[in-house]
């Protein structure tokens, strides 16, 4: 998937992924999107949870060998 | 847009594992977009305690409070397992290990994103601490009035 911008959250644990996408998304346009990378397996369920209380969407999450992708869109 | 949801803390106990819990809440809550006030009251003034200097109070028996429970975030130990400080340092350790933020760090954090500190006068006057005693990044002084305007308002009201 086609992002604006990356964010790296390896090796970091909840809250930290969602603080540091919180204050990344606001360098963004609205529309634009941003790709989360993390391994710890809470974003799995913390991204949506995230993106339904801020109003961004969610579009997408890819695993892969114990990595994950978060795809937000800047919506709000 | 819709006024910001409120979340509410209160802070009770001056361990620093509970601590960290508060501000993990209050990091991830503010994170959401959400207004968080946080009230330290009776022990868990020792979290928002200054770690530098002497803590100045009136009379014996506060002074003896005052020397025994010192507080500040360097200060604090954990509530299971302190084993003289060995277990605290040893939970330091492990936080570090998997570059988790030390208490100092995710207390700057919560203050970036705007969490209030409120620091109750009761629990100050009873135990005979003052303004001086606190970290600057304190917002505010006051009693249970403010925590329950805020509380009834909240959609998340906590006590830790």
């Amino acid at each position: 998937m086609k992002a604006d911008a990356t964010l790296d959250c390896i090796g970091l644990y909840c809250p930290m992924p969602i603080y540091h996408t919180a204050n990344k998304l606001k360098e963004l346009e609205m529309g634009q999107v941003l790709e989360i990378l993390a391994d710890d397996e809470g974003i799995k369920e913390d991204m949506p949870a995230w993106c339904r209380t801020t109003g961004n969407e969610l579009l997408g999450i890819e695993e892969e060998a114990g990595k994950y992708k978060a795809y937000v869109k800047k919506s709000n | 847009m819709a006024a910001k949801e409120r979340v509410t803390l209160v802070v009770f106990s001056g361990e620093l594992d509970k601590a960290l819990a508060a501000f993990n809440i209050a990091i991830g809550a503010a994170s959401m977009g959400m207004e968080v006030s946080m009230f330290f009251t009776f022990w868990g003034l020792n979290v928002i305690k200054r770690n530098e200097g002497g803590i100045k109070s009136k009379g014996i028996m506060r002074r003896m409070l005052n020397f025994m429970n010192r507080g500040g975030s360097k200060r604090l130990h954990l509530s299971r397992f302190r084993m003289l400080g060995m277990g605290t340092w040893m939970m330091k350790q492990l936080m570090k290990d998997v570059n988790f933020p030390q208490l100092e760090e995710l207390m700057a954090m919560a203050k970036g994103m705007g969490v209030k500190f409120i620091a109750c006068t009761t629990s100050m006057g009873m135990m005979g601490i003052s303004k001086e005693a606190f970290i600057p990044e304190v917002d505010s002084f006051a009693g249970v009035a403010t925590y329950l305007a805020d509380a009834k308002e909240g959609k998340v009201n906590l006590f830790i």
